[in-house]
């Protein structure tokens, strides 16, 4: 008898050959990335080597050049408009400003999706109140974005992307511009969305403290190509001079030799 | 030297033209998704006569506000334009029948009337809402395109062009001629406290004169013009948010070339319009 595969083995995201360039410069190089249903993997690089854009690419912000990008066996670079909505409404996305619209409540952010959907008010009104008390905010509902914290902020833009229920989030920049203790507390939030909720999670990140905690797999790019994929110990023991230096925050090695020359 | 002027107007052009050609995609998408908002409230209005339960309509709350911001708080800013507006028009139209062509200040009136509906109204009041309502538009649009806010409503399953966008081009179609509107009127008035001040005319004659002049076509084609000049104001500083790139110092390029853009627009347009309707 053929044994069962295990759940959560598949790639539920598979990139395929990427390539996208603006202007002359080629940001995406042939990028060919597997993603693990119910894994977290995250993605470090540089600033600007377009970790961001990688991310954009697979929720359909931005189309890429050439290469496929398959979300459960669906090409979505084919896709436009209105056939991007149904592939769309399975990610949530955690914005690196968190993106919250400020013409509106705290409550009203959260419940935008499903509002959008005709979800009955009641309905509306009890998942946003979970998802707050899930992301450690109860009570800030009535608040306008202006008025949050940084910290406040991204945990607010986490509830909004986990409201429509997605299997897959996506996460840019989680820990940026904030506090270590905040930091970690969000890469916490992190690591407690993936176990309790069994998403699919992607991290843009160059916070290592914070892939170390969160990755199941870390995969880094680097000059627009997957230098290397692998788990938060082969990283960690890694003999790649360009890896090595990354994870070490060192000024000196080849990375900086290479983009001064 | 030569080569490297042509070069430079070469490359000039090739970024006007994309950028014209973009403009053009993105009306595109705005006018399909005008009709099927249109569609979908039509139907929500149909549902609710025959009491039917029935989705509600998405961007009737949006396009309500903006309403409010574009038209009902430009009132005063319109009405103080319009009443100087038209006192200037009578002092310099009295001054030139009165003392050019001798005696005839009898005309004030209707000559006042009719350049005002037909187009000083329609023109200065949509320049005066470009440089309120194009540069606010273009502002608030650029910082969520900044901020990642229009990156988002895509991630929550709405398209930005239908929630943004379509509010904004309806409030602006249908507040603009509205604002015109009330523009005549209190410019016509203007004229008015100048004929009666300055050259001692009644109200009576005022009216009996302007009346003689102006037909209700003239105000209508004033008005056809105004709704032009709305959507081109609309539809220009919202692909100028759009389309924003870089920061804060993006977001002020863009509201300053929406108002310049727009306001360029609504005179050529004007010229367009004017032309057209005056060879039928």
């Amino acid at each position: 008898m053929p044994r069962r595969r295990p759940r959560g083995k598949g790639s539920l995201i598979r990139l395929e050959g990427v390539t996208k360039r603006f202007g002359a410069q080629t940001v995406l190089d042939d990028v060919t990335l597997h993603i693990r249903s119910g894994e977290t993997l995250v993605i470090i690089g540089r600033s600007g080597c377009g970790k961001s854009v990688l991310l954009k690419c697979m929720i359909g912000l931005i189309r890429p050049d050439s290469g496929r990008i398959l979300v459960g066996g669906r090409d979505i670079t084919r896709l436009d408009g209105e056939a991007l909505a149904p592939v769309r409404a399975k990610f949530g996305m955690v914005f690196q400003g968190a993106a919250l619209f400020d013409s509106l409540t705290v409550n009203e952010n959260v419940g935008f999706a499903l509002k959008r959907q005709d979800v009955p008010e009641a309905r509306i009104a009890k998942v946003v109140e979970e998802r707050l008390k899930q992301v450690g905010l109860p009570g800030v509902g009535d608040r306008k974005p202006g008025e949050l914290s940084g910290g406040m902020k991204k945990r607010v833009g986490l509830a909004r992307a986990l409201a429509v229920d997605p299997a897959v989030v996506l996460y840019d920049e989680p820990t940026t511009g904030l506090d270590p203790v905040m930091a970690d507390a969000i890469s916490e939030l992190i690591v407690e969305t993936g176990e309790r909720l069994g998403v699919t999670q992607v991290v843009v990140t160059h916070d290592m403290t914070s892939a170390y905690k969160i990755g199941s797999r870390i995969a880094m790019l680097y000059q627009g190509k997957i230098r290397v994929v692998g788990t938060p110990d082969v990283i960690r023991k890694s003999r790649d001079a360009v890896v090595r230096q990354f994870i070490s925050g060192s000024a000196r090695g080849p990375i900086m030799a290479k983009s001064l020359a | 030297m030569a080569p490297d002027f042509f070069s430079r107007m070469g490359r000039v052009l090739i970024e006007f033209v994309e950028d014209l050609g973009r403009f053009f995609v993105m009306q595109g998408a705005v006018v399909r998704w005008l009709l099927a908002t249109l569609v979908d409230w039509t139907r929500w209005a149909a549902c609710s006569l025959l009491r039917r339960p029935c989705r509600s309509p998405f961007e009737a709350r949006e396009t309500v506000e903006q309403m409010v911001t574009i038209g009902v708080n430009s009132v005063p800013v319109v009405l103080v334009t319009a009443l100087f507006t038209g006192m200037v028009l009578a002092l310099q139209t009295g001054y030139t029948l009165d003392s050019k062509l001798q005696g005839i200040s009898q005309f004030l009136g209707g000559m006042v009337t009719l350049s005002m509906v037909r187009e000083l109204g329609p023109v200065l009041t949509s320049l005066i809402v470009a440089g309120r309502v194009g540069s606010a538009m273009a502002a608030e649009l650029g910082t969520m395109r900044v901020t990642e806010q229009i990156d988002a409503l895509e991630t929550l399953a709405t398209n930005p062009i239908k929630y943004l966008v379509v509010p904004r081009v309806f409030a602006c179609l249908f507040m603009v001629p509205l604002l015109v509107l009330f523009s005549d009127a209190v410019g016509v008035f203007g004229g008015y406290v100048i004929a009666q001040v300055r050259y001692g005319q009644s109200a009576g004659m005022y009216i009996e004169n302007a009346r003689n002049m102006v037909a209700l076509g003239d105000l209508f084609s004033g008005l056809f013009k105004t709704a032009f000049f709305g959507v081109i104001i609309a539809m220009v500083s919202c692909y100028k948010g759009f389309n924003t790139t870089g920061g804060a110092e993006g977001v002020g390029r863009a509201t300053t070339s929406a108002v310049v853009v727009s306001s360029m627009g609504i005179l050529m347009a004007d010229y367009i319009l004017t032309a057209t309707m005056s060879a039928f």
